[in-house]
């Protein structure tokens, strides 16, 4: 079942994007080397830039047609957007931060506990601290428990790890799957990372100056 | 003299009445100045339009004009006779001139550039990547600002506050000019020390009134000083 449908052009200054491919359920790992677009690709889908030409539909939603002059307020998408570096609200505390991701999702979405995502990513000791006081593994938790009690359609992961080391990596990985797991979110991760490529995608895209150039298993795609 | 402030100079009548106006004055030029200052500091920081440059100009004018000249405008547009003065008074009740709103007015007028310009500045510095963050969690540009943009900003728009509460409490030029000085209605602490040191043996009550300026200003600076480091400790990544 197809998740999210995006076909979209966009130019910025010297680097074009012209990419098109479907995404379904569980882990897709969107993979390339930095400069590639990756990024732009996802602020593309949370309606962050808006796409020279293109559509972009999740489930039946279309969020974004260039030709149906259709553009969704980012606000109003509910994707959820886990940003590199983490992006935390630095005058809130880490419930507060966790509060806003709940305080404007609509009524009728579907309702991810608190509690039990504060269990999952085991920040419940982190709950009254200020993010200046946060270790980066705690932040990436922290912003990841954020984006997830949005009760996001979709969750975009921008190398959320990227800033860490190789054995904290390694600790969140498997939350990162255990996430997809308990809470049943599609997951748009983006790395350059190889092993945590193959970790997590239950299907992986390769992206290289702007373009898909293979789709398919992850062991398959990121094999040389 | 209330007994248990031995510390306080024994202050006349007349001085109290100065003093109690000056603060009066200041506060309220200062509230009727805060939403316009956080409204086009926000707009000078984050918006582009047609004559923002000159809009610029304009608001920061006090700034550099006599304040005699800004006081006279002040006569022309808000005396009873003028424009605005006679539209506020057929619409509204409000008057002007040889009354303590005018002095108001001008030390809201001659005060606002030096909020404007905290306000503007802690605007500019605050990391937009935040408010975009807010967005994709569901809040509209409403919430938003009201979440993320304002509670950053807060530690500047007080240092703003601050700055244009001792400033107003200063105006001399352009508040006399406007309103005259009268005792009890426009005669605040700097035009009082004007009058007392135009009359003999008034040098006791000036220095009286002078002591108390600079005590306010003092605190002042330091308040604003307390929180600007504040601000830069919040906005720093490291602790």
């Amino acid at each position: 079942m197809s998740v999210l449908e995006f076909d979209c052009t966009l130019r910025l200054g010297s680097f074009a994007l012209d990419a098109t491919f479907s995404a379904g359920t569980g882990i897709t790992v969107l993979f390339g080397p930095s400069g590639a677009g990756k990024t732009t690709m996802l602020h593309l889908i949370a309606g962050l830039e808006k796409p020279d030409r293109g559509r972009i539909v999740i489930g039946s939603d279309v969020l974004t047609d260039t030709s149906a002059r259709v553009f969704v307020k980012p606000y109003k998408r509910r994707i959820g957007l886990v940003f590199q570096d983490a992006q935390l609200f630095p005058h809130l505390t880490v419930a507060q931060n966790l509060a806003f991701g709940s305080w404007f999702r609509g009524r009728a979405d579907t309702v991810i506990e608190s509690d039990h995502v504060i269990e999952v990513l085991g920040i419940s000791q982190l709950l009254s601290r200020r993010p200046a006081r946060l270790s980066g593994g705690e932040k990436s938790r922290v912003a990841l428990a954020r984006a997830l009690l949005s009760s996001p359609r979709l969750l975009l992961m921008d190398e959320p790890l990227s800033g860490l080391d190789e054995d904290k990596r390694h600790a969140i990985l498997p939350l990162i799957a255990r996430i997809r797991d308990e809470f049943h979110v599609p997951v748009l991760y983006v790395t350059h990372g190889r092993d945590e490529a193959v970790r997590l995608g239950d299907s992986a895209l390769r992206i290289e100056r702007g373009r898909i150039t293979a789709a398919g298993p992850p062991a398959q795609i990121l094999a040389r | 003299m209330p007994e248990f402030m031995p510390f306080l100079p024994e202050f006349t009548p007349e001085e109290w009445t100065a003093i109690g106006l000056s603060v009066r004055v200041a506060i309220t030029a200062t509230l009727a100045s805060l939403p316009v200052a956080i409204l086009a500091g926000y707009a000078l920081a984050r918006w582009s339009f047609p004559g923002k440059t000159l809009l610029n100009g304009l608001l920061h004018l006090p700034l550099v004009l006599p304040p005699v000249v800004t006081g006279y405008f002040l006569l022309l547009a808000f005396g009873r006779q003028g424009p605005a003065g006679a539209f506020l008074y057929d619409t509204l009740g409000l008057t002007f001139s040889f009354r303590w709103t005018g002095a108001a007015l001008a030390a809201a007028v001659m005060s606002f550039p030096l909020m404007l310009r905290a306000i503007r500045l802690s605007f500019e510095t605050i990391d937009r990547r935040l408010e975009r963050a807010a967005g994709t969690l569901g809040a509209g540009p409403m919430a938003t600002f009201f979440t993320v943009t304002l509670p950053l900003a807060a530690p500047g728009i007080l240092v703003g506050v601050i700055l244009c509460f001792a400033k107003a409490l200063g105006e001399f030029g352009a508040t006399i000019t406007f309103v005259s000085n009268i005792p009890g209605e426009t005669q605040t602490i700097p035009s009082a020390i004007y009058t007392y040191t135009q009359v003999p043996g008034g040098e006791a009550s000036a220095l009286r009134l002078a002591a108390v300026s600079v005590t306010i200003a003092l605190l002042a600076l330091i308040a604003s000083e307390v929180l600007s480091q504040k601000v830069l400790k919040r906005t720093s990544v490291f602790e």
